[in-house]
This record gives structure tokens, C-alpha cells and sequence, in this order.
């Protein structure tokens, strides 16, 4: 069972992938777990007015965000059949296809991942206070928009 | 009233600063909007949220004193 302790979901820089595989080997030890499901957002090479993008630096209102990740873990576990949950947000520079969201979700049985997941990740685009600026090759930037 | 308010993204880009104390003698969230427009002119052109005390508020919210938020298009993700 998760506790409600608000907890600091954003990581400076890239999420690697060897974050991502030893979050997966910590599950071993959870046997009643029977389906995990995971996204992992990565940063697109958009090409914008002939300008290609090489990376997104991210910014976050921090304490209202942490707070909105926290009630989107709430109401998931209220709504899914969950055994757990983890989300991580990058802050700074992402290169492109670079991980910049990763979110984890664990349960008995199959089919409540898949509507979790998506309803998590749909919920963290529209009400999270992070701002994507996209850096140009060039270096001019613009800022992203969900 | 003196209010503290946070700048981000697009936002902190117009107002060239993340954060400052205004001093304000209003009581609404709209009226600080007109003084934070005639002091930053080019915010009237892009859309923005605020939030005050960490969550979301309409313009015809009162101020409470504590910290006000600009906030421009969420891209999170």
C-alpha cells in the first residue's frame, strides 16, 4: 500500500535506461504483482519551420507540480486496481530521444494496467505545470504547447 | 498588500525576471492581472494560467496574499 507522503518526482536531466531496468528488477520481490505496464515519453527531433529540434529544456512550477502528481496517484489508486505506482518527470536538458517521462504501473492482472497507464499519463499532460522549451539546432528555442 | 509572483516559461521570458514582490493595493485576482498588463504590455498576446497558493483560480478569485503564479500552455511529458 502507498502512502500519501508527497513525493519529488522530477530528476535532473535524462532518465536512463538503466534507471528504468533496476526500477523494473525492484519489483521482483512484489510476487503478488502479475502485469506491469509502462510509458516512457522521449524527446521528438520536431522539425519546425525547417529547424530540427535537438533538445527540450524543462521547467516546472516544482511545489504546485509534485502536488498534482501526488493527487493523480491518489485518484489513480482510488479508481485502478493498483499494487503500485511510479511516475518520473526530467527538469533541465533532455537531448532528442532522450527519456523525459517514465511511468510505471504494477498490478495482479493485466487489463487494469493498460487503462491506468493511459488515464495517468493523459492526466499529467493536461495538469502538470511543466514547460518544454525546444532548443533548435541553431540554438533559438521555442516553447511547446501540449 | 505586498504579493509574491512566480514567472515561468513564456511568462519569465516577457517579465524578464522568475519571481518578484509586487505591492498592490487591489483585492482581485483580475486587478492585478491590469497592473501586471500595464507593466508588462506583451503578456495581453499570450495566453496564460494563474494559480494562487499552488491551484488554479479564476480572474474574479480574491487575493489572499499568498504566492500568485503566471502559468503559460502545460508540456509536460
Amino acid at each position: 500500500m502507498e502512502t500519501r507522503t508527497p513525493k519529488n518526482v522530477f530528476k535532473q536531466g535524462a532518465i536512463s535506461s538503466g534507471f528504468i531496468g533496476d526500477s523494473i528488477a525492484k519489483h521482483q520481490a512484489k510476487t503478488s504483482i502479475g502485469a506491469h505496464n509502462i510509458f516512457l515519453g522521449q524527446v521528438r527531433a520536431d522539425v519546425i519551420g525547417g529547424k530540427i529540434v535537438s533538445a527540450i529544456e524543462f521547467t516546472a512550477y516544482e511545489a504546485m507540480a509534485n502536488q498534482k502528481f501526488d493527487e493523480i496517484r491518489e485518484a489513480a489508486f482510488q479508481k485502478f486496481e493498483l499494487t503500485c505506482m511510479h511516475i518520473f518527470h526530467s527538469l533541465g536538458t533532455v537531448k532528442a530521444g532522450e527519456i523525459c517521462l517514465f511511468v510505471f504501473v504494477s498490478a495482479p492482472r493485466r487489463k487494469v494496467v493498460y487503462k491506468a497507464l493511459e488515464h495517468i499519463v493523459e492526466e499529467i499532460k493536461a495538469n502538470v505545470p511543466v514547460f518544454g522549451k525546444e532548443i533548435f539546432e541553431d540554438e533559438t528555442h521555442q516553447w511547446k504547447k501540449n | 498588500m505586498r504579493i509574491p509572483i512566480k514567472y515561468f516559461g513564456l511568462i519569465a521570458e516577457i517579465t524578464k525576471c522568475q519571481e518578484e514582490t509586487i505591492s498592490f493595493s487591489g483585492s482581485f485576482i483580475f486587478e492585478l492581472l491590469e497592473t501586471l498588463h500595464s507593466k508588462y504590455p506583451e503578456l495581453k498576446n499570450n495566453g496564460f494560467q494563474v494559480a494562487q497558493d499552488r491551484a488554479l483560480v479564476t480572474v474574479e478569485t480574491r487575493l489572499t496574499g499568498e504566492e500568485i503564479a503566471l502559468l503559460p500552455p502545460f508540456s509536460g511529458g
